[in-house]
């Protein structure tokens, strides 16, 4: 057992993101704004040339739900999760393990174009024997709601 | 608080948990929650959260981990009141 490894570490919101497990072409956060025990808050500017544009849908590309959910989660679960899991364990709680999203409940209200910027925030609701759940929302850069709801991540050994 | 009450509402706050129906309906304090009525793990923590919240009482993460039976979870709750 290394001791080393288990203790409490303050990940800053730089060393969070690289940590995240996500990348191209399905990561969903540009830069993590401000993250601590209770809440994150993250952007992110969807790419015209992603490739999901091209079926969703021809003609009239808007991002499809669940990929709004996908960023919701990567910042209010996975992000969060890494702060949190690290803080708790150090980083023996990160390595090798990852939060898998396990439930959401999440209402959509607005439309979220090729090229559009979305802020997400989410806070927390608890952080108990590896579950992590937040309440997240996403609103546009002009502060409109585009989705809204309580979502749930479980940690798994990779 | 008696047993058979305390068994009835930790069935009513599993309920909306439960995957198999079939065997909620003849659960008994033998049925396993997550073998036998199917409850998906990660919801074993709200379910917990849930109790603790109705009965009043807290429960460790140690202790969370000795249920694994209906009966597993009257008997901590049980437990946890008479202190």
């Amino acid at each position: 057992m290394s001791n080393e490894n288990t203790q409490s570490v303050r990940l800053n919101r730089h060393e969070v993101l690289a940590l995240l497990p996500q990348q191209e072409p399905f990561r969903f956060v540009d830069e993590i704004t401000e993250v601590d025990e209770s809440h994150i808050a993250a952007h992110y500017r969807f790419k015209p040339e992603a490739y999901f544009y091209n079926g969703h849908f021809p003609g009239n590309p808007i991002t499809p739900g669940v990929i709004l959910l996908e960023s919701l989660a990567q910042v209010g679960v996975v992000s969060l999760g890494i702060y949190l899991f690290a803080l708790a364990e150090g980083l023996a709680g990160v390595e090798g393990k990852i939060a898998l999203f396990v439930d959401a409940d999440v209402e959509f209200s607005g439309v979220v174009c090729p090229g559009d910027r979305v802020f997400i925030s989410a806070e927390k609701v608890f952080f108990r024997r590896n579950k992590l759940r937040t309440k997240a929302v996403m609103t546009t850069e002009n502060g409109n709601m585009v989705c809204s709801g309580t979502i749930s991540g479980f940690r798994v050994d990779k | 608080m008696s047993r058979e009450d305390v068994f009835q509402k930790v069935m009513g706050i599993i309920k909306p948990f439960v995957k198999n129906e079939e065997v909620f309906q003849q659960a008994d304090e033998s049925t396993n929650i997550l073998q036998d009525l199917k409850v998906n793990s990660a919801r074993l923590v709200d379910i917990i959260l849930n109790f603790e919240d109705e009965f009043d009482v807290e429960v460790e993460d140690e202790d969370a981990d000795s249920v694994n039976t209906v009966g597993d979870a009257v008997s901590l709750i049980m437990e946890k009141l008479s202190v």
